[in-house]
């Protein structure tokens, strides 16, 4: 495996040497005019660590070809190098097999690949989608369009003023028309944990099969996709340290054999003729053209990088952040937390009272902080707590209890500016 | 520094007390305006009698910078004519997307202190949305975006 070249060993951080890890993020280097970067907008995209970003040249200056085609030398090379990534997420997320891993171009063509491979086949008219309150617009677009063209009906879960799924309501939904659960792991505007394993369980009793959408849960928490036993897991690379335009779709073997291919082309074919097209086995069935082998590689590394460090001792570090946060946030008057789960990630959506979020965003931008302002890709959220939308932070492992300060005083000059 | 010089005095000023707010009763003109990008919706109303903008008023909600943006647009062209409006509305689009040269003569007054905008692109939009919106009303459409550019040219007169 790779990690020979990660320069990054477990017991070198058995003392937890969060500030030497940081050190390995080059961008976090950065000025922006003239003051030094703190970047709160991780929910959206992480940063890579010098690591991942030399795996990236080592196979673009060494490696680089096109795979599963030529005989010669760099094809199996690269071939075998974007294998190897394929044999990292599976362990990475305690796959049976490697099959059962499908490289996309990240959660949202996951989520599409779901829809197109197994609902298009499988869902009918009359037939009953549950999802949730806390989607992501990727989890409720694409099931809005398979209902609209078969005639079946979307179900919502609702949430409680803490920004927690009614799991109560979610069982109430469940009828003999329930035929498929799109369900969120982590919150990406409010942070919320789902209790997904007790919601995946109820689905199975009612033989409806579940997908979880794992953007945000699995840079934070160990996700064994064997222990849930959901039926598919998406999430994407650049939420973990690794490139954008690749993510992963997990799927049980025996669904993903059933459903019909989402893209045709190259490589996800037995044999063509014009007459009759044999399409291969998975995951290439799903993998059609030239995937994103270089991507697929960095995000391998990006997996050795993050499994060296520890998900468990990652999530510890940034929980004390998040509380640390929460704790100064709640001593500001006018600033308001939205999401107040009892299992949160560290993400922190908030207003001030009588200041829009994007003037927020740009008078913080003054200081070199970055946040996320806006609607997060989740207006059902925002309108449930009746806000346009919101302000947030959502820290990484590299970030400091000195940036959370750093924040702090930043609010405190926004309320200044509009006092 | 860009932000400082954004959110100086006036715009704060008219973002706390925004002049002409509120909606007219008997207005000859109405467009909405909205951003789907963040939300902001603006509603603008206005009397033109004899191609004069005899009054206006806007009310919505949006962000600092939109709303200072809407109230000094209002202030600037009341009881102005609609060609005055137009060239107004033609010059703050150039100003905000940093195409204007302010050196050269224009009629834009006080309204160049939204020059900065040009260096933030994410907020150009929030600017420029009074302004589309008052261009759709004075053509009679009743909604305008600020992801259609053309929606003030493309959609028949409805009033």
């Amino acid at each position: 495996m790779d990690s020979a070249n990660i320069s990054l060993k477990p017991e070198a951080f058995s003392d937890l040497d969060w500030e030497k890890i940081r050190a390995d993020f080059p961008i976090l280097k950065l000025k922006i005019d003239g003051k030094p970067l703190i970047y709160l907008d991780n929910a959206a995209s992480s940063q890579m660590p010098q690591q991942v970003i030399d795996r990236l040249v080592r196979y673009q200056t060494t490696q680089h070809a096109n795979i599963n085609r030529a005989v010669h030398y760099l094809s199996e090379v690269a071939t075998m190098e974007y294998h190897k990534a394929r044999c990292r997420l599976q362990q990475f997320i305690n796959a049976r097999e490697d099959r059962e891993i499908i490289f996309t171009s990240g959660t949202t063509d996951s989520i599409n690949l779901v829809m197109h491979g197994y609902g298009r086949k499988f869902i009918k008219a009359g037939d009953e989608i549950i999802l949730t309150t806390l989607e992501h617009h990727s989890n409720i677009v694409p099931w809005q369009m398979l209902a609209n063209e078969k005639g079946a009906k979307i179900r919502v879960v609702p949430i409680n003023d803490k920004g927690e799924l009614e799991v109560d309501e979610y069982e109430k939904l469940f009828n003999e028309r329930t035929k498929f659960v799109g369900l969120i792991h982590v919150s990406n505007a409010l942070g919320t944990i789902n209790p997904i394993k007790r919601m995946i369980d109820f689905a199975h009793q009612h033989g409806v099969p579940v997908l979880i959408d794992g953007a945000q849960a699995a840079p934070h928490i160990i996700v064994d996709v064997q222990a849930l036993d959901c039926d598919f897991y998406a999430f994407s690379a650049h939420k973990l340290c690794g490139p954008t335009g690749v993510g992963i779709l997990y799927g049980k073997a025996a669904l993903l054999e059933a459903m019909q291919p989402f893209k045709g082309g190259g490589d996800m074919i037995a044999s063509v003729s014009f007459e009759k097209t044999t399409y291969n086995t998975i995951p290439h069935k799903f993998e059609a053209g030239t995937p994103p082998i270089a991507a697929a590689i960095g995000f391998g590394a990006a997996i050795d990088y993050l499994m060296a460090i520890g998900i468990k001792s990652i999530a510890a570090y940034e929980l004390a952040l998040l509380d640390y946060a929460t704790e100064c946030l709640n001593e500001i008057p006018g600033v308001r937390i939205i999401g107040t789960a009892a299992e949160k990630t560290a993400v922190i959506s908030f207003t001030i009272d009588g200041i829009h979020p994007h003037d927020i965003g740009t008078i913080l931008n003054q200081d070199g902080i970055a946040v996320r302002t806006g609607h997060h890709c989740a207006q059902p959220v925002m309108q449930r707590f009746k806000v346009p939308a919101t302000s947030r932070a959502s820290f990484a492992f590299y970030n400091r209890k000195t940036e959370v300060d750093a924040l702090i005083a930043g609010i405190k000059t926004v309320q200044k500016v509009f006092l | 520094m860009v932000t400082k010089s954004l959110y100086q005095e006036v715009i704060l000023d008219h973002n706390r007390k925004p002049r002409n707010y509120g909606k007219l009763d008997y207005a000859s003109h109405h467009a909405v305006g909205h951003n789907p990008l963040c939300g902001d919706r603006l509603d603008i109303t206005l009397q033109l009698e004899n191609d004069q903008i005899n009054n206006i008023a806007f009310e919505g909600e949006s962000c600092a910078i939109c709303k200072a943006s809407a109230s000094m647009m209002t202030a600037a062209v009341k009881g102005r004519s609609r060609l005055d409006a137009e060239i107004l509305i033609h010059e703050f689009r150039e100003l905000a997307t940093g195409k204007l040269d302010i050196d050269h003569p224009h009629h834009l007054g006080r309204l160049t202190i939204f020059s900065g905008i040009r260096d933030l692109p994410t907020r150009v939009k929030c600017a420029i949305l009074p302004w589309h919106t008052l261009q759709a009303a004075l053509n009679s459409i009743d909604n305008a975006s600020t992801e259609n550019n053309d929606s003030a040219q493309a959609v028949s007169s409805k009033l």
